[in-house]
């Protein structure tokens, strides 16, 4: 009974001296109402037990009381505030390398494009549009290389980007020799007759060009040759220029980035 | 003999149900538990002291189960729920010390 402070000392030697005999004498099953209730509390008490130990293992936020909510919900601010720091710091270098990847993806363009221009100026790769061709026959053996070297400052001036001397590319370094057969060389090789020269440029500013009068056209024909000037919307040099590499000279820097 | 069959075979149904506790009996069922467990015990103690009777079990039983709950819901009303509790699971935890030391007198003479 759960009022055992009501008798603190029981009458124990009375009652027999074994306590275990007097817990088996009542431990014996007895058909009465009361023992049947007792054994339905028991029963309720176990199932109660059981469920509370079930509860207590699964509990989840609702059996919490109020402070362990409040210190609970205080700790998921804390983490959501740090992981939202992290979020951004993770964008800013998602944005950063992001930026990176178009940011060489545009210096690879510019070089692509940097290497094109360069190839034309060097005469390293094959280059077509719109030009003229220049065919000047010359029977009385009177053009000279000074001649075919004006001819070739005034396409530049008139803005040819790429220019060939029969089978020559003219590069920066090409120069003109008039051989001892009379005929003439550029870069070493003797030009082949008619003298042909194909450049690419506006058509329209490279023929009249050379037209001026007191230019190319006027000077090859004082000299009793013939000049043709054929304009054409698509021309195409196949004459490459080799590279050699320089023996002295060094760059002193970095290239400059941009292209012309 | 009896209700402790009972009591093993209540563990075996709740394990093997295992049913989740309404809401409204979360707050009052451990009480309720430890409330129970005391008055087993003193029923333990009153069968050694040879004063036991089923009927007083039984209503000893019912009563305190009621009286605990009860104090934890007037504490949820008052705001001192937790308190209280604690309170009430610490007089019952006394009163189970001292009617296990007195069972263990009987039991073991020590």
């Amino acid at each position: 009974m759960p009022e055992p402070m009501a008798q603190p000392e029981p009458t124990r030697p009375a009652r027999g001296d074994n306590g275990w005999r007097q817990l088996a004498r009542m431990a014996r099953p007895r058909a009465t109402k009361a023992n049947f209730l007792a054994a339905m509390l028991a029963l309720l008490l176990g199932f109660a037990i059981a469920t509370q130990v079930h509860q207590t293992q699964s509990s989840n936020l609702e059996t919490l009381r109020e402070d362990d909510l409040v210190r609970l919900l205080d700790q998921v601010q804390q983490d959501n505030g740090r992981l939202g720091d992290e979020i951004q710091v993770l964008q800013a270098q998602r944005n950063q390398l992001q930026s990176g990847v178009a940011g060489s993806a545009a210096a690879r363009a510019a070089a692509a494009q940097r290497l094109d221009s360069l190839g034309i100026l060097a005469g390293t790769v094959k280059a077509h549009g719109p030009g003229i061709t220049i065919t000047i026959r010359d029977p009385k053996d009177g053009v000279t290389a000074p001649l075919l070297l004006d001819a070739l400052e005034e396409l530049r001036d008139a803005g040819a980007e790429a220019v060939a001397y029969d089978d020559v590319r003219v590069v920066a370094g090409t120069y003109f020799t008039d051989d001892d057969n009379g005929g003439i060389s550029a870069d070493g090789k003797p030009l082949g007759l008619p003298y042909t020269i194909i450049a690419i440029g506006d058509a329209a500013t490279l023929a009249s060009a050379m037209d001026i009068p007191g230019g190319v056209s006027d000077s090859v024909r004082r000299v009793g040759a013939s000049i043709d000037v054929t304009s054409s919307a698509n021309l195409t040099i196949n004459a490459l220029h080799t590279i050699r590499v320089p023996r002295y000279a060094r760059p002193v820097s970095e290239p400059s980035p941009t292209s012309s | 003999m009896i209700p402790v069959i009972g009591l093993i075979v209540g563990i075996a149904i709740g394990v093997f149900l295992q049913p989740d506790v309404p809401l409204g009996l979360q707050p009052y069922l451990p009480i309720a538990v430890i409330a129970a467990l005391d008055a087993v015990f003193g029923a333990v103690r009153a069968v050694l002291d040879g004063i036991f009777n089923d009927k007083v079990f039984v209503i000893s039983f019912l009563s305190n189960v009621v009286v605990a709950a009860f104090i934890v819901f007037l504490g949820d009303k008052l705001g001192v729920g937790s308190q209280l509790s604690t309170g009430v699971v610490v007089v019952l935890g006394v009163r189970i010390f001292s009617n296990v030391a007195s069972i263990r007198r009987h039991l073991f003479h020590a």
